[in-house]
Parts: C-alpha cells; sequence; structure tokens
C-alpha cells in the first residue's frame, strides 16, 4: 500500500490559479493512481478546526491512501497551523497533505513551517515577463505533444493576452487542429488581432518614428476598448519622457533614475527612443501632444482621427528637425 | 456717493445707473411709477473688476429701508452679511451650477419677499450655468414674479459665457477694468497700504483688486507672483522646461490644497457627524451603515471644488507670466503705456534686447493658449509643459 511515488507533504506556493488547480489535480491523480479508491478531502484553511485534522490523519481502521487538500493556507488560524505543523514534523505514510499557499506574507510562518519539515514545495506564481510567458506557451504545447517555435508562441500571445487559462485552452485547441507542429503561420490561421494594446504600445512606436506601427497599435487599442484619453496620456508621456531623459544627458540609467525620478528600465528605453530627437522636434512634438489632449476631451468631433493626426505630427516633427542628421544624434 | 456703492473701484458710470434704479425701485415699493428699474440685470467685466460686488451692492441698495443703500439700516447691513432672507447667493465652489440646483432656487425665487421690498437671486459666476441650468433660470426671467430680481455675474455677454436668450432679457451693466490709480487710492485710503507698495500691486494686479489686495497683505502670495515671473529666466533647454512646468504645477497643487483642506475636513466632520458616527448606544452602527454614499457624494463636489481652486491658482499665475511677456512688447516697441510687472522691469527690458517682436508676440500667445486648454480640460501638466517648451524656443 505504502507508494513513495507521491511525496507526504506538498506546499503549492504562488497566486496564480491554473498553476494551483494544476498542482492540485496532480497530487489528486497520482493517490488515485496508487490507490483507485483513496479518500479525496478538500477544505478550505480559514474553517477547518485542528479537530477535524487529527481525525483525518489518524490511522484508519481500513487502511488506504488519503489525500488532504486544505486550500487558502493562509487563512489558517494559529491553533490549526499548529496542528499541522505537528503532522508535518511526523506524517503519516499513507497520508498526503497539500496545502495552498499564495505566497504573500499573510501567513508566511505556516508556509515556512512546511518548507522546514520537508514540504515538497510547487511553485505557482504569476508569470512575470514575456520570456516566462513564451516558455509556458511552449512547455504547453510540449506536455499535450506537440512542438512550437518561439515566435508561434510570441504570436499566440500577442493574439490571446496574458490569461495563462485561456492561453492554456489557446493550445491546446491548436493542438487538436492541427498536426502538433506549430509555427507562426499556423497561430496566424487560427488567431488575429491584438489582445492587449495600451497607449504605451502606440507611444512607443511613435516616439521611434514607426508610423505605420503606431497606427496599427493605435487601430488595435480602439477596437478593443482602450479610451482615447489615456492613449493621448500614453503619447504626451512619451514626448515627456524622451525630452527629459535626453536633455539630462548620457549617463547610468541607475544613476539617472533618482534625479529624473523615473525606474531605470523607463530611462534605457527613453535612452534608446531618444535617437533622431532634436530639442526642436521635442518642442512640435509636445505642442502635438497638448493638442491631441483637448481634442480627445471633446475639442474634435472624432477623437480616433485626432489621435492619428497627433501620431503623424509626433512622426514628422521627429523627421523635421532630424533628417540629414540621422546616425549624427540628437542636434 | 451712496456708502454700499463705495466699494466699486472706479466704475462710476455703472454706479450712477445702479443708483437710479434703486430709486426707481424705492419708489415702486411706494406705489408712484418709478422709472429705470427691471427685473433683471448682467454685470459684466473683466475679472477683479468687482462684479459680485456690484450686485451684492446693488441687492444692499434694492433692500435699504430709505432705498439709497445707506450701508447701516437693517437691509443693507444683512445683505452686505449675506444674511438677508430675501436675497440668495449662489456662488459656485465646484466647476459649474447643475439644473438641480437651479430649479431649486428659481422655485424659490417665486415666492413673495418676506420683508416687503424685493425678492433677489444673486448669481455669481453665471458662465458656470450648465446649459440645463441656463434654461431652467431663463424660464424664470421670461415670467417674473412682480417683485422679484435676477443679479447674474459673467465676465462677458459672448454666448460662451451666457446664452444669448437670457442674455436679451436682461439689461447690461458693464464694469471696466478699473486704473491702477483708482485701486492704489482705494488701498491705500481703505486698507492702510502704504502708498508706493499699493501702487506697484496696483499695476501688478493687472486691474483686479482683490489680487492687488492680496498682494498687498499676504507675503506668501508675493513669494508665487515672484516664483512666476522667475521662470523666463529659468527656460534654459528642454530639461529646464519640465523642471519649470513642474514646479509651477505642484505650486498651484499646494495652494488649492492648503485653500481647501481646512473646509473639506470640516464639512466632512459636520456631515459625519449629521449622519450619526462616532455615536454609542444601541442602534449607532447601524445608523452610519448606509452612509458611505452620502460621504463619496461629498468627496465628488469637494474633488470638484478642489479642481477648480488648482485651476483658479494656475490661472492666476499664467495671467502674471502674460504680463511678463506684454512688457517686454512694450518695451521693445516703446509703447507709451506703463509696465505691468515694476519690479521685473529690468528683466524685460534685457528680453526686449535680445527678442524680436515676433517671438514675444508667440510667447505671449503660447501662454494665452494654455489658459485656454486648461479650460478646455486638458490635463494642465501637458498643457504647462507645452506651453513652457514654446517660452523657450520663442
Amino acid at each position: 500500500m505504502t507508494s513513495t511515488a507521491s511525496p507526504p507533504i506538498v506546499l503549492v506556493s504562488g497566486d496564480e490559479e491554473l498553476l494551483v488547480t494544476r498542482a492540485v489535480a496532480q497530487a489528486i491523480e497520482a493517490a488515485r493512481a496508487a490507490d483507485p479508491g483513496a479518500d479525496v478531502r478538500e477544505y478550505e484553511a480559514g474553517a477547518l478546526s485542528p479537530g477535524e485534522v487529527a481525525e483525518m490523519v489518524s490511522p484508519s481502521l481500513f487502511g488506504g491512501r488519503r489525500l488532504l487538500v486544505v486550500r487558502n493556507g493562509q487563512d489558517a488560524k494559529k491553533d490549526l497551523a499548529a496542528a499541522l505543523l505537528a503532522y508535518a514534523k511526523n506524517p503519516d505514510p499513507d497520508v498526503t497533505l497539500v496545502v495552498t499557499h499564495p505566497g504573500a506574507a499573510k501567513g508566511k510562518a505556516f508556509a515556512d513551517g512546511l518548507r522546514a519539515a520537508g514540504a515538497t514545495v510547487v511553485p505557482a506564481a504569476k508569470l512575470k515577463g514575456q520570456r516566462e510567458r513564451v516558455s509556458f506557451v511552449r512547455d504547453e504545447i510540449r506536455r499535450n505533444g506537440g512542438k512550437c517555435t518561439d515566435d508561434a508562441a510570441e504570436a499566440l500571445l500577442a493574439a490571446v493576452g496574458n490569461d495563462l487559462r485561456e492561453l492554456a485552452a489557446a493550445c491546446s485547441q491548436l493542438i487538436a487542429d492541427t498536426d502538433g507542429r506549430i509555427g507562426a503561420d499556423t497561430v496566424a490561421r487560427y488567431y488575429r488581432g491584438r489582445a492587449e494594446v495600451s497607449g504605451f504600445t502606440v507611444a512607443d512606436a511613435a516616439m521611434v518614428g514607426d508610423v505605420p506601427g503606431a497606427l496599427e497599435a493605435l487601430r488595435w487599442a480602439l477596437h478593443v476598448g482602450v479610451d482615447p484619453v489615456p492613449i493621448a496620456d500614453a503619447l504626451a508621456d512619451g514626448v515627456r519622457t524622451v525630452a527629459r531623459v535626453a536633455s539630462a544627458g548620457r549617463g547610468n540609467a541607475y544613476q539617472l533614475a533618482s534625479s529624473l525620478g523615473m525606474p531605470a528600465w523607463k530611462i534605457e528605453r527613453a535612452q534608446r527612443q531618444s535617437r533622431g530627437w532634436s530639442p526642436e522636434g521635442l518642442v512640435d512634438a509636445m505642442r502635438a501632444a497638448a493638442e491631441c489632449n483637448a481634442e480627445v476631451k471633446g475639442g474634435s468631433d472624432d477623437r480616433g482621427y485626432a489621435l492619428e493626426r497627433a501620431i503623424f505630427a509626433v512622426a514628422a516633427a521627429r523627421q523635421g528637425a532630424g533628417a540629414g542628421q540621422r546616425g549624427s544624434g540628437a542636434r | 456717493m451712496s456708502p454700499v456703492f463705495a466699494d466699486l473701484v472706479g466704475q462710476d458710470e455703472a454706479v450712477d445707473v445702479l443708483r437710479h434704479a434703486a430709486a426707481a425701485a424705492a419708489h415702486i415699493i411706494d406705489g408712484s411709477p418709478g422709472q429705470g428699474m427691471t427685473h433683471a440685470w448682467i454685470f459684466t467685466g473683466p475679472p477683479g473688476s468687482g462684479r459680485s460686488v456690484a450686485a451684492r451692492a446693488f441687492a444692499a441698495a434694492l433692500q435699504c429701508a430709505t432705498g439709497v443703500g445707506c450701508g447701516d439700516c437693517h437691509g443693507c447691513h444683512t445683505t452686505l452679511t449675506g444674511t438677508h432672507a430675501d436675497v440668495r447667493f449662489v456662488v459656485p465652489e465646484g466647476l459649474s451650477i447643475g439644473v438641480g440646483e437651479m430649479r431649486a432656487l428659481v422655485l424659490r425665487a417665486a415666492s413673495a419677499p418676506s420683508g416687503g421690498r424685493w425678492q433677489v437671486l444673486v448669481i455669481e459666476d453665471a458662465d458656470r450655468l450648465t446649459e440645463a441650468a441656463g434654461n431652467a433660470l431663463l424660464k424664470a426671467i421670461e415670467e417674473p414674479p412682480p417683485r422679484t430680481v435676477f443679479l447674474l455675474c459673467t465676465p462677458s455677454t459672448h454666448p460662451d459665457d451666457i446664452s444669448v436668450t437670457i442674455r436679451s432679457r436682461c439689461r447690461v451693466i458693464p464694469l471696466r477694468q478699473p486704473p491702477a490709480s483708482a485701486i492704489a487710492s482705494v488701498l491705500a485710503s481703505r486698507d492702510g497700504v502704504s502708498p508706493d507698495v499699493a501702487q506697484w500691486v496696483a499695476s501688478a494686479a493687472q486691474g483686479h483688486v482683490g489680487r492687488a489686495r492680496r498682494l498687498a497683505r499676504d507675503p506668501e502670495a508675493r513669494k508665487r507672483r515672484e516664483a512666476v515671473l522667475a521662470v523666463p529666466r529659468r527656460l534654459t533647454g528642454v530639461g529646464a522646461c519640465f523642471d519649470a512646468a513642474s514646479a509651477l504645477i505642484e505650486a498651484a497643487e499646494a495652494e488649492a490644497e492648503a485653500a481647501v483642506a481646512e473646509t473639506d475636513a470640516t464639512e466632512r466632520a459636520a456631515l459625519e457627524t449629521a449622519l450619526g458616527a462616532g455615536g454609542t448606544g444601541r442602534g449607532a452602527a447601524s445608523a452610519v451603515r448606509g452612509a458611505a454614499g452620502q460621504l463619496k457624494d461629498l468627496e465628488r463636489r469637494q474633488k470638484s471644488r478642489a479642481t477648480r481652486a488648482q485651476r483658479d491658482s494656475l490661472d492666476r499665475a499664467l495671467v502674471d507670466l502674460a504680463g511678463f511677456y506684454r512688457d517686454v512688447l512694450t518695451l521693445k516697441m516703446r509703447a507709451p503705456v506703463a509696465v505691468v510687472h515694476a519690479d521685473t522691469e529690468q528683466l524685460a527690458s534685457a528680453a526686449a534686447e535680445k527678442w524680436t517682436p515676433e517671438s514675444t508676440l508667440r510667447r505671449l500667445e503660447a501662454v494665452l493658449a494654455c489658459r485656454d486648454a486648461i479650460e478646455a480640460n486638458v490635463k494642465p501638466r501637458i498643457a504647462v509643459e507645452a506651453m513652457m517648451l514654446s517660452l523657450w524656443r520663442g
């Protein structure tokens, strides 16, 4: 009966709902695989009393595997946490205890105690950054028996958005629809459009003079329901950031960060964007941004058109002053 | 001159008309036919010329027992302090006067005067009437009750300020920008300001009586003005423009915050007490429940007031700045008029040597465009930044 396949204590640490659900489901599956008649019980930590724990983990008259899932471990009261930790020091090999914890400060002592008692930690933190999401998509497709290139994963992320559940569903749908080899063209056949476009996407493209890119991003942003006002604000913010960073001179982004009051990554990006801008051009661009701000707030009949014009004006301001001097830097 | 009209600085023609009308109004009450009184008046004039002062003084003269605005009788006194039962002042604190408020006021204005003279409704900043509120008021002005008088104050009779339908049913009293010498003499004689200080604050205030008084009395206001006038010298590059813009915005925010913080806290405390907060005993807790909505409503109104205070403060700064560029232009063209800011005359004449008249004019336009932009709800920071960059480039 005793199986070494599943660890006696599992701590699922993180707040990405999909990964938490998966980790719990996996533990249950493992228990069922070891013993089809395994007794699985799920509890909310906030509503569980220490007495119930004692009953759950004490040896059963009939034997058999048991699985105890305690959700929201951060809500465990002091006596419950003490009871579970005491049990964790001397676990029953026939019982698997799964505790989920969002990984934040609340109930941290409990999570750390479980870790110290030798719990197997399953990370389920929210994915940060594009790279992690790309690798999630690739892993997801690999898990389902397919193959996927990096650019296909990027394309899928752009089209579906950053919600992991939707991404997982999209991956399994793609596998079901195709032979399993997924390239960028496969994604393009089934998914079109951009799910997450903000004003900053528009502003970033406009500031480097990429008019087609900025217009495309603008159309998508308006299409998915971004209000024109934040887009106009982002445009002004883009000009302001570049102007302030450019006038601060060259320097280490981390040293400039405190004097400019901006995060270093923003400064680095603005330093890249500031190539090709002259002070004169920035004056024109800022004026265009201010006019655009008035227009999206009722000054113009068509707010989308006002934004489009502002993008053209920003690009023209960059070009008008930078013409013939490209490569030699600003001024 | 009748004492209630003494606060109107340099407006002799307007005062004559109003005194005549007040006398006529007194005749009407006596039962004899009076000429020169009507039921609706609009006071127009630049900011600081005393539109609301004129309206208030006229209201006092209407309620005056002697009919001339003596300033001493019960009617005059209570009107000037804002406690007369038949005089209602509408002073918008927020950005606009809504239709709900206006309907209630119109209803009230339709009642007969309890004091037996006139029912008076004074709307300061009638340019802040929303369209619907203006229409509600129009109904009352079109068919006025016999003893009701409407006094409206707006910057001008331009359709942007007051609808033409209201304008056409009112008598207009245009007030002019009081000359600096008149302001200076009032400050010196009535507020006890020394004559030389009175002279320069009067010219720096550009015809705004209240602003001149504030500059003469409040050292904080003088400091803020000096900071604003230092801006043109500080614009040495693109980065400096953004620093100057954010300093200006922050100063405006701080001034607005200081102006409203205390009232906000008192109002909130009063409302909470009225709703039963802090009470003890049975039912006290349930009384406060459901009060969140009302508190939120109060916060919304307070926010509108804070926004307005911030815009007003920014507008004062921009007017000062515009005055500086006007000085540069007058010095450049050797125009035979006095400079606005006597204390920065040297700076202005140095600038006049350096800049062409065209670029000075462009700068002046940039300041005025910024005022318009803020009026049009552009984010103040963005508008001011664009202006500063234009000022730097010229």
